[in-house]
């Protein structure tokens, strides 16, 4: 069987509980750690967002900013390797750093209407329109656990360490339980 | 006193919605939109409950949370245990009871109310939906910068003059704290919510609170702010009272007269401290039946009465204000404090709680009588006027002080009817002017609410702390492994097979990692990539070992300490390439060793060209060890060359394991044969499961913790506590004197970590083999075994019972241990000291012969 | 709860960030030439002054930077945050 057959998800039982709060398990997204001077950044592949919190997307690749000189490249349906692949090769004339993290979150997405509603129960920032909306992401906590956060249209995808995955889940589905399906 | 419902008027009662309740095992009827305290008054009800200290008749006091008098209990729907009468909302079938003021706990409580907490942020948060709240939300709306107004305001229903303007009704503030954080309770229907606001500017509009005079018999039931009684005709429409007589020292009286006759009632007498009358007492036995009244000239009246209002001033209610720092000051016209002005500029103080509005009052605390002893100042603490001039004659001279031996104040009202009324009654006894010290503050939450609420959903154990685990864990739980809490992750303690407990099990592990092969999920340790081409000077001095001259391909195993000296985490650096390791930490350290890198490299050593990136979980670890590992690892399939000579002890090689990629570490934490397998987390579960198919034996924790200690291998933070050098430890070895400067150096060489009597780490073996010391175990002396015990010269940090060694064996700290290996030094039993003797921390194959397998 | 202007990601409350005490203590270049007392005054000897003080925050749940801070000790008010290299603010 090949390596792809044999990879197990985290998540990947709890699709019944996500569903509950309107939110699915995007499976073995690749996702690749970036690290290099932003006064370099016009070397990437695609645009590397400079200002603060905000992502890049197209069909096949989405940057996030995670700090000045940090992003999180994605390829939804892509590999891994292509991207740090991709980036090595740009990049390899300067001091940088490409590493495969794919494994190292997992990621689940929020797509009800009252997904804002819903994480407003969790999740510190402000997340009305005029702070929040397509083209951000933030890194912050949802209850007791970092997750990275970011908006496209009509869903809020989360990235959290596979360690706290089943407790962001079941912390979203109690507020759910308790407040009904939708909130007031 | 005899309330009842008044056949018309109630503001906020819904007349065509009957309410069904209980309270004290009887039946009554209330109406939609009363509390438990409007329904009990109008249903005739007096005496709500007794006082907490000297079991007195108490009823209903104010209309508002201010209330220090009827407490309840209320069972059904919710269960809380104890709650004033007057923030209980009537919903059917409600069953309270009263309660003295001490609730009490049922062995068995109900299920409290569910409750959440939420978040929101808003530019404008108006707390009190008054006349001067509702006017400042309405000047809010439209501002430029104003666009989220939220108004919150404790009645059931209310609406803002703005449909753009937010409202959270059955609603209060706990706390103001710094930057314009509120946190508010939300008393919902199906649950309850705890807000965290942050707003951008506040506006506290909470109105004023009445205060009392007091006088004797004033915790009577059927004494009552004078207010109040107004409220309930106007709010509720129940007629506390027919014959009323109103206590007063300012004109806010005037209106409640007005509605009092009104409603049909009768004033009985206006007893009016400007025209130098007063109340001296109030007469009944369970309720007010008359009132005793003192003129100017010195004359007596006696006047029947069933209900007495009290107006001893009106106080702005500021107490969520005075603990984010507004100041007070007196004030001579009002007769009490008002917010002076200081306190952060976000906040604004409007209407009566700024004092705004008040009217003109005289100064009036007390009816003088020779006996204050009913003279009740803080009722819910049942404690008199006499109570505080007695502690005054004490030699207290602080209002403070006054608080802590009296408790008034400390009660739930905490201090809103009694605090000015103390305050005034300590300067006056001590000759010092009105205001010349105010109120003791009220502590967030100025409102009570139950520990419920605050706990919201996070309730334990997994939405309290999270519970994390491996991606092997579902293999671990069908193992029928027990788990033990590392941090927050669960880890394998070990995995009985049958009936067995967990010595066999330990045993039984143990001899398979030393005869045959075994293996343990590792997956927990931290791992960081640390690239660049400054990385290994940067890890050079990170560590106390060199790094920067690990060969690619190669493992080097290191200390860091902190900057004091002390061994603070190990792990292992491997080198991928010429400018990338992957280091690895303890379980506990991940985030710590990530941080303090993060810090170095961004605060002090900017221009090192380094990286890090954690990726501890993006690998699952598998350490499959024994004679037999190389034996397992081959049978799931490999393209890497196992044996010794081609795969040294402390190197790395990259390749495939069933069917994966893999990269397998020849590290030891047993000291035997050992193989870590580094597998994409996603990959972990395939990869163990062929590992246990293959015949490996699972262990777990607590196996590794003793195959270690026989090796005499450290834990960071068993064998050490931030107090231990590596040279402590006898790893003088790993601090490399030829390297340049590293975190902690320059603290090996202070007097106090060069001490000859430092505690070092040692072997401890009992002379008999079966006995094993607790892990803490304090050692002494032979000449600390005396009648008079000690000093201790050190205590066991790692005991266990060795299947290997066949004997029990412990590793300690002791002062000055290495050079005492072979004497004697003991422990204190129950009745007579137990030899034990000092040992070389390795027991076990002190030449590692084993680790090649 | 402090709201603390991280000065990339702007204001955040203070349960995203971890303090890192006095600011403007520099790693001694030479530590071998201090005498012992010069040593744990490095080690263990902090300013603490009622009023500004210059302190250092990290932003662990957010973009994981360093950043420096004055505030105020007795009222709690930030007078300005400020990237590490930067002028603090007046």
């Amino acid at each position: 069987m090949t390596a792809e057959v044999l990879a197990r998800s985290p998540l990947q039982d709890r699709s019944d509980d996500l569903a509950a709060v309107a939110g699915e398990l995007v499976p073995f997204l690749a996702q690749v750690d970036l690290r290099v001077d932003p006064a370099h950044a016009e070397l990437a592949p695609y645009p590397l967002p400079l200002e603060a919190n905000t992502a890049w997307h197209d069909r096949d690749r989405s940057v996030l900013w995670l700090g000045p000189d940090e992003w999180l490249v994605l390829s939804s349906g892509g590999s891994a390797q292509a991207v740090v692949h991709e980036l090595t090769t740009a990049f390899g004339g300067t001091h940088h750093s490409v590493v495969d993290v794919s494994a190292n979150r997992v990621a689940l997405a929020l797509t009800g209407d009252d997904r804002v509603d819903l994480l407003s129960h969790v999740c510190p920032i402000d997340l009305d329109p005029r702070a929040w909306g397509p083209g951000r992401c933030a890194q912050t906590m949802l209850g007791r656990a970092q997750v990275i956060l970011f908006e496209r249209n009509g869903s809020t995808p989360i990235l959290v360490r596979p360690s706290f995955a089943d407790y962001v889940v079941d912390l979203l589905r109690e507020v759910r339980r308790v407040t009904g399906d939708v909130g007031a | 006193m005899s309330g009842r419902r008044l056949p018309e008027s109630g503001n906020r009662i819904d007349r065509s919605r009957s309410i069904r309740f209980t309270f004290d095992g009887n039946g009554y009827e209330g109406f939609e939109g009363d509390t438990l305290a409007s329904a009990l008054l109008a249903n005739g009800v007096d005496v709500v409950c007794r006082s907490p200290i000297l079991g007195r008749p108490r009823g209903v006091y104010s209309a508002g949370i201010e209330e220090p008098s009827a407490f309840v209990e209320v069972r059904e729907p919710w269960f809380e245990p104890i709650v004033p009468a007057t923030m209980v909302n009537l919903v059917d079938g409600l069953d309270a009871s009263g309660r003295p003021g001490v609730g009490v706990l049922p062995a068995d409580p109900p299920s409290p109310k569910p409750g959440v907490h939420r978040h929101a942020h808003v530019d404008v948060l108006v707390i009190g939906h008054g006349r001067a709240g509702s006017e400042s939300a309405a000047e809010a709306f439209g501002a430029p910068g104003s666009q989220r107004i939220l108004v919150v305001d404790r009645l059931p229903w209310f609406e803002a003059r703005e449909s753009g303007v937010r409202t959270l009704p059955r609603t209060t503030a706990l706390g103001i704290y710094d930057d314009g954080f509120v946190v508010l309770h939300e008393r919902g229907t199906a649950y309850d919510t705890l807000w965290h606001v942050r707003a951008g500017r506040v506006v506290l509009a909470t109105g004023a609170h009445e205060r009392p005079i007091a006088f004797a018999n004033d915790d009577l039931p059927g004494v009552m702010l004078a207010g109040a009684l107004a409220r309930y005709v106007r709010d509720h429409g129940v007629l506390p009272g027919e014959r009323a007589v109103l206590f007063t020292t300012n004109d806010s009286t005037a209106a409640v007269a007005d509605t009092l006759t009104s409603a049909g009632a009768v004033i009985a007498a206006v007893v009016d401290v400007r025209e130098g009358w007063s109340v001296a007492a109030a007469e009944g036995t369970t309720s007010v039946s008359a009132v005793r009244l003192v003129g100017p000239g010195g004359e007596t009246r006696t006047v029947a009465a069933d209900v007495v209002g009290v107006s001893g001033g009106w106080n702005p209610a500021i107490q969520l204000a005075r603990a984010i720092g507004v100041g007070l000051r007196f004030d001579e016209e009002l007769a009490t404090y008002v917010p002076d002005g200081t306190g952060p500029e976000w906040l604004m103080i409007v209407g009566e709680a700024a004092g705004d509005g008040l009217p003109a009052t005289d100064a009036f605390w007390y009816s003088p009588a020779d006996d204050l002893s009913t003279h009740f100042v803080d009722l819910q603490r049942d404690q008199t006027v006499q109570d505080v001039l007695d502690a005054v004659e004490g030699g207290l001279r602080s209002v403070e002080h006054v608080k802590r031996a009296t408790y008034i104040g400390t009660a739930i009202d905490q201090g809103r009817t009694s605090g000015t009324l103390t305050a005034e009654i300590v300067n006056d006894a001590l000759g010092m002017a009105l205001g010349a010290q105010g109120p003791t503050s009220a502590r967030p939450p100025v409102v009570p609410l139950p520990f419920s609420v605050l706990a919201g959903i996070e309730r334990g154990p997994a939405l309290l702390d999270p519970v994390r685990t491996t991606p092997m864990h579902g293999a671990h739980v069908e193992h029928g492994a027990v788990f033990e809490n590392v941090g927050q992750w669960k880890r394998p303690r070990y995995f009985p097979r049958d009936e067995e407990d967990l010595d066999d099990a330990l045993a039984r592990e143990c001899v398979a990692v030393r005869t045959t092969a075994a293996a343990l999920d590792a997956s927990t340790l931290g791992k960081i990539e640390v690239v660049g081409p400054d990385a290994g000077v940067f890890l050079d001095r990170m560590y106390t070992n060199r790094m920067s001259n690990v060969a690619v391909g190669s493992i080097r195993y290191g200390l860091m300490l902190g900057f004091d000296g002390m061994v603070f985490d190990d792990g292992v650096a491997m080198r991928l390439a010429e400018d990338r390791y992957l280091v690895t930490t303890t379980t506990g350290g991940a985030a710590p060793v990530l941080d303090r890198f993060e810090e170095w490299l961004q605060t002090e050593w900017p221009e090192l060209r380094v990286y890090c990136t954690s990726v501890t979980e993006q690998w699952a670890v598998i350490a499959v060890g024994g004679p037999g590992a190389s034996g397992i690892v081959r049978t799931i399939g490999t393209d890497v060359d196992l044996s010794a000579a081609s795969f040294p002890w402390m190197t790395w090689r990259e390749g495939t394991v069933a069917g994966v990629p893999c990269r397998i570490c020849r590290v030891s934490f047993t000291g035997e044969l050992s193989f870590e397998l580094h597998v994409s987390a996603w990959h972990g579960h395939h990869v163990w499961d062929a590992v246990l198919d293959a015949g490996a034996v699972p262990y777990g924790t607590e196996a590794m913790h003793l195959l270690r200690a026989e090796k005499g291998y450290i834990i960071v933070g068993q064998d050490t506590d931030g107090t231990v050098t590596p040279d402590d430890l006898g790893m003088g070895w790993i601090v490399n004197p030829s390297k340049g400067d590293f975190v902690g150096k320059r603290s090996l060489v202070r007097p106090d970590t060069m001490r000859p009597d430092r505690k070092q780490l040692v072997g401890v073996i009992t002379d008999d083999a079966g006995l094993l010391l607790a892990e803490g175990t304090q050692l002494v002396a032979e000449s600390g075994t005396g009648a008079t015990p000690g000093p201790g010269v050190g205590h066991v940090t790692s005991s266990y019972r060795s299947p290997t060694l066949g004997r029990t064996f412990a590793l300690a700290l002791v002062s000055g241990g290495r050079e005492l290996i072979g004497e004697r030094v003991f422990t204190l039993g129950r009745t007579e000291p137990i030899p034990l003797r000092i040992v070389d921390p390795v027991l076990y194959d002190r030449e590692d012969e084993r680790r090649d397998g | 709860m402090l709201l603390i202007r991280c000065p990339w990601c702007g204001p955040r409350d203070e349960i995203e960030f971890r303090y890192g005490g006095q600011a403007g203590l520099t790693y001694p270049t030479e530590p071998e030439a201090l005498s012992d007392e010069e040593w744990a005054d490095y080690l263990f000897l902090r300013d603490n002054p009622k009023g500004p003080f210059h302190e250092r925050w990290f932003h662990t749940a957010g973009c994981r930077r360093w950043f420096n801070a004055v505030r105020d000790t007795a009222t709690h008010r930030f007078v300005g945050t400020y990237r590490i290299g930067e002028e603090p603010p007046a």
